[in-house]
């Protein structure tokens, strides 16, 4: 069989043969020439190929990430001042003092940690809101103003945010209170906050809009309130997608590189202070890329361990992601 | 019953052999059964369909007249664990054989759909697609082949001044006209009809009906309907499908008037639907 | 017996909840807004042509964005032109010729793994792959291998090094994900009747997806291509870690320049701490968001224009 099947994968046409041709159709309006069909099976299997293996390519850039990854990390635990009881264990990262350095990989993921707390607290409870908003309670010119203004919001680049927290954010607080320096995580963590926002408000209400009008219809002729519509009935039918844009915007939010290199800090340690100057994992790479440490120093070297840990941290929240919609996702027809 | 009063007979077919009769064979199946994964959806099916006649396939929901409709033209080889057994030949040609090239076999054997499907493309290039992956023509001979198409599917007058228009916006009877149109461009020997009408309003019905009529002298034409009425105006012979098994078949005014079986004289009297 | 609950309790919960939500969507855009102000508050007086058409310098005052505006325009552009055909394929492989099976749900988990992979990681992978090409052709500048004159526009030089090419793959790496699930929803949102028509008239696959499901499908494709673009002229980190100078003073000339891109230039003036220099970002900045604004409006009109009905 040809194209027109499934192809089952790798396994090719050995052989086809053609219907000889009935003559009683083969009549005056027939006039032109018959195309050759060995050619389109010829034709067919190469398109495939190259199809192929081009969907390949994706599992090859997943393999090449592990394996860079793997490969450097392991060369930075051979170093003598390094050892894996140590990066999992200290508490302490100094790699760039002289004598005493210490390699714990624990403040830098405090420091990712608290920015992205901050940040998931600020977006998305008013990033679910707007898209209750949204989806429930808006009229359609409302919707056709503010899902642009949305778009526009998710394309920005992450620099901007970072510039803002340096310009509005850090003077605002620092007015505030005279606990915020000229650094500090809060700064940082409102910053991503602003930037994952479009994340949650879009994923919510797309799957918000999911939800089948009949259900909701259903809640209001029990004489369900909009906000019990909304929040009693609309939302838990939605939540396997919610939670998974949670999960998606939070992922973004400890992927983050250029807000926290420009508005969190470079001090590592573990607090909980948001006006304290926190380094992430993501500040410390570019710190050390942006520097001299020689290409095959131990200082180098952390930042590919570093870089597999906040891998590792990303592929676990993606796949529970996708777990849960897996598992939980409603399938309304 | 009142089945004979609102029965048409149809007009004496030009072909040689009488209306009803089985003449020359185009698609035979013997002993054929077809499963979907586990479930068998046809059980033994022998039947001959004559060659330039109407043959209507009727039967309740879900009775195996549209599954075997598809595996006339081999469509179910898109449905993974679609698979059959027996026999089934179009001119003596085995069509179940697995080197088959089910491509020559669509064009040999055209489907119209329930819903009409045009492509989001001009009338001219809806036409013209079956026969552009066949053959190759100079361009004054394929606008021939689409004015042919297009006149001996009774549309060619209503479009012949807007052939590269889109062909959406046409109204549902023209769209499922040029969904005929489109597939007799490529010359088949058969045209396998699923429900063409019933998407249709009634004056749409009408003109499809009559098409269908005409374009037997030609064709050799198998349709499934879910409407009794319609099978016994428009078509020869008339073959009766319950859960699978192919119940009775033969000349359709004998099938209505005179059933052999009393499941056939009960399913066309409408005892059950 | 059960007290029922107050009606005008119901009422007011129902009142308190819409205030709540114009609240918090209120807040979204006052945020927008006072980004938008505070930026253009800044940036605006600088802004002018001869910003936009010179080059950095030590002077804020003389300093212009023309190198990593070009820079962004090369890296861009190659950026696309590898990752549209390559993320294309996939999908089209996906969606329309490989049965579903174990390799496939693989796959496509894979692809969603990738998404949402952060883009100093692709950095990393860039920088190994492509700058260093795995350390397969050593480390000395001397030693590598060279097609072409430097100073014509057809030059290759392997390993690529901190290059335009470079730049430019390792982008593609970071948007290949989402052209991939862009274009694989754009497939699926064309109706199965129009392939089943294509089938029966004896189309083979291919000849139903060239001829009937991407030409159906281009619109979304379009859309989804134009907007991953957007993202990666915004994106800094990757360009960072694959080494590109933080001075550039030419614009690039073959695909084995020097480089730099907007962000990187905003994020290198940010990093001072003169007042001067948070004015240029601005306007920089400025200059980014415009050229956001009309790949979005693009993207729109796109969407408008050919999105015919497909039934």
């Amino acid at each position: 069989m040809d194209g027109s099947g499934r192809l089952p994968v790798f396994r090719w046409i050995h052989h086809v043969t053609a219907l000889p041709s009935n003559p009683a159709t083969r009549d005056a309006t027939r006039l032109g020439r018959p195309k050759s069909v060995s050619a389109r099976v010829l034709r067919e299997r190469i398109i495939v190929g190259t199809l192929a293996v081009a969907a390949c390519f994706s599992i090859l850039v997943t393999t090449t990430i592990i394996v860079v990854l793997a490969r450097e990390t392991w060369g930075f635990f051979q170093f003598d001042e390094v050892s894996v009881g140590e990066f999992f264990g200290s508490i302490e990262w100094n790699p760039l003092l002289g004598a005493e350095k210490h390699f714990g990989i624990w403040p830098l993921v405090s420091g990712t940690l608290l920015v992205t707390a901050i940040a998931a607290s600020f977006a998305l409870p008013i990033g679910l809101i707007s898209a209750i908003y949204l989806s429930e309670y808006a009229s359609s010119t409302v919707r056709a103003t503010l899902k642009p203004a949305l778009e526009i919001l998710a394309g920005v680049p992450t620099v901007v945010y970072g510039f803002f927290a340096l310009t509005v954010i850090t003077p605002l607080l620092s007015k505030l209170s005279p606990a915020f320096g000229n650094y500090n995580a809060m700064s940082a963590g409102i910053a991503t906050g602003i930037m994952i926002l479009p994340i949650v408000c879009s994923m919510s209400e797309d799957a918000l809009r999911a939800v089948p009008r009949s259900l909701r219809d259903g809640a209001f002729a029990l004489g369900g309130t909009r906000f019990d519509v909304s929040v009693k009935v609309v939302v838990p039918a939605a939540l396997s997608g919610i939670v998974a844009a949670f999960l998606l915007a939070i992922s973004r939010a400890v992927g983050e590189t250029m807000i926290v290199a420009l508005a969190a800090g470079g001090i590592a340690q573990i607090t909980a202070n948001p006006s304290a100057e926190v380094q992430t994992m993501t500040a410390y790479m570019v710190q050390i890329f942006l520097g001299d440490a020689p290409a095959f120093g131990v200082e180098y070297k952390s930042s590919y361990a570093v870089a597999a840990t906040l891998f590792v941290m990303t592929f676990v929240l993606t796949m529970i992601g996708q777990y849960i919609l897996r598992r939980f996702r409603e399938e309304y027809d | 019953m009142t089945m004979m009063s609102s029965m048409q007979t149809n007009p004496a077919s030009a072909t040689a052999a009488p209306p009803g009769d089985a003449g020359p064979i185009s698609i035979r199946a013997a002993a054929f059964d077809g499963f979907y994964g586990a479930f068998q959806a046809l059980k033994g099916i022998s039947l001959d369909i004559p060659r330039n006649q109407v043959t209507a396939f009727i039967g309740p929901s879900g009775c195996g007249k549209s599954t075997f409709l598809r595996w006339m033209n081999r469509m179910n080889d898109t449905i993974p664990g679609a698979r059959a057994s027996g026999t089934l030949t179009l001119d003596g040609e085995d069509i179940l054989a697995r080197s088959l090239d089910v491509v020559d076999l669509r064009r040999r054997v055209g489907m119209v759909f329930q819903r009409p499907n045009p492509f989001p493309k001009s009338i001219f290039d809806n036409v013209a697609f079956g026969p552009r992956l066949h053959w190759r023509h100079s361009r004054a001979d394929l606008e021939d082949l689409v004015e042919q198409s297009l006149r001996s599917a009774a549309l060619w007058n209503e479009v012949k001044d807007r052939l590269h228009a889109s062909a959406l916006g046409l109204s549902g009877g023209q769209q499922q006209r040029l969904c005929i149109a489109r597939a007799i461009a490529g010359g088949p020997e058969v045209l396998l009809m699923d429900e063409p009408c019933s998407a249709l309003d009634p004056k749409s019905t009408a003109s499809v009906e009559e098409l269908i009529r005409q374009l037997r002298t030609a064709y050799t034409i198998v349709i499934v309907t879910h409407n009794m009425q319609q099978a016994s105006r428009v078509s020869d012979r008339t073959a009766f499908f319950f859960e699978g098994s192919l119940i009775e078949s033969g000349p359709t005014e004998t099938l209505f008037t005179n059933p052999k079986s009393k499941q056939t004289e009960d399913y066309v009297t409408g005892r059950f639907g | 017996m059960s007290a029922p609950r107050s009606a005008a309790g119901r009422l007011l919960a129902n009142r308190a909840f819409l205030v709540t939500c114009l609240l918090a969507t209120n807040v979204a855009m006052l945020v927008l807004a006072v980004l938008l102000i505070s930026i253009f508050w800044q940036g605006w007086d600088t802004l002018s042509w001869k910003f936009i058409t010179s080059f950095a310098s030590r002077k804020p005052s003389e300093a212009g964005i023309l190198a990593p505006l070009m820079g962004s325009v090369w890296v861009c552009s190659i950026c696309g032109l590898v990752a549209l055909p390559l993320g294309v394929g996939t999908a089209v492989f996906l969606e329309e010729f490989a049965r579903k099976s174990r390799f496939t749900r693989i796959v496509q988990t894979n692809i969603m793994n990738l998404a949402g992979v952060p883009s100093i990681v692709y950095g990393i992978l860039g920088l190994t792959a492509f700058a260093r090409m795995f350390g397969a052709l050593g480390t000395n500048v001397d030693e590598a291998i060279t097609l072409g004159n430097e100073e014509s526009l057809l030059f290759l030089r392997l390993p690529f090094g901190s290059s335009v090419l470079a730049g430019g793959l390792t982008l593609m790496l970071v948007i290949l994900p989402v052209v991939i699930i862009s274009t694989q929803e754009a497939l699926r949102a064309v109706p199965g009747s129009l392939r089943s028509g294509a089938f029966a008239l004896g189309a083979t696959r291919w000849q139903t997806v060239w001829g009937i499901t991407l030409p159906a499908a281009i619109p979304g494709i379009m859309t989804g291509a134009i907007l991953s673009m957007s993202r990666a002229i915004g994106e800094a980190a990757p360009i960072l870690v694959l080494g590109a100078p933080l001075l550039v003073l030419e614009t690039p000339t073959n695909l084995m320049s020097d480089f730099t891109v907007l962000p990187m230039q905003v994020f290198n003036w940010m990093k001072r701490s003169k007042a001067s220099f948070q004015e240029i970002a601005a306007a920089a900045i400025i200059v980014q968001l415009a050229v956001l604004m009309s790949f979005n409006a693009f993207a729109i009109l796109v969407r408008q224009r050919l999105q015919t009905p497909l039934q």
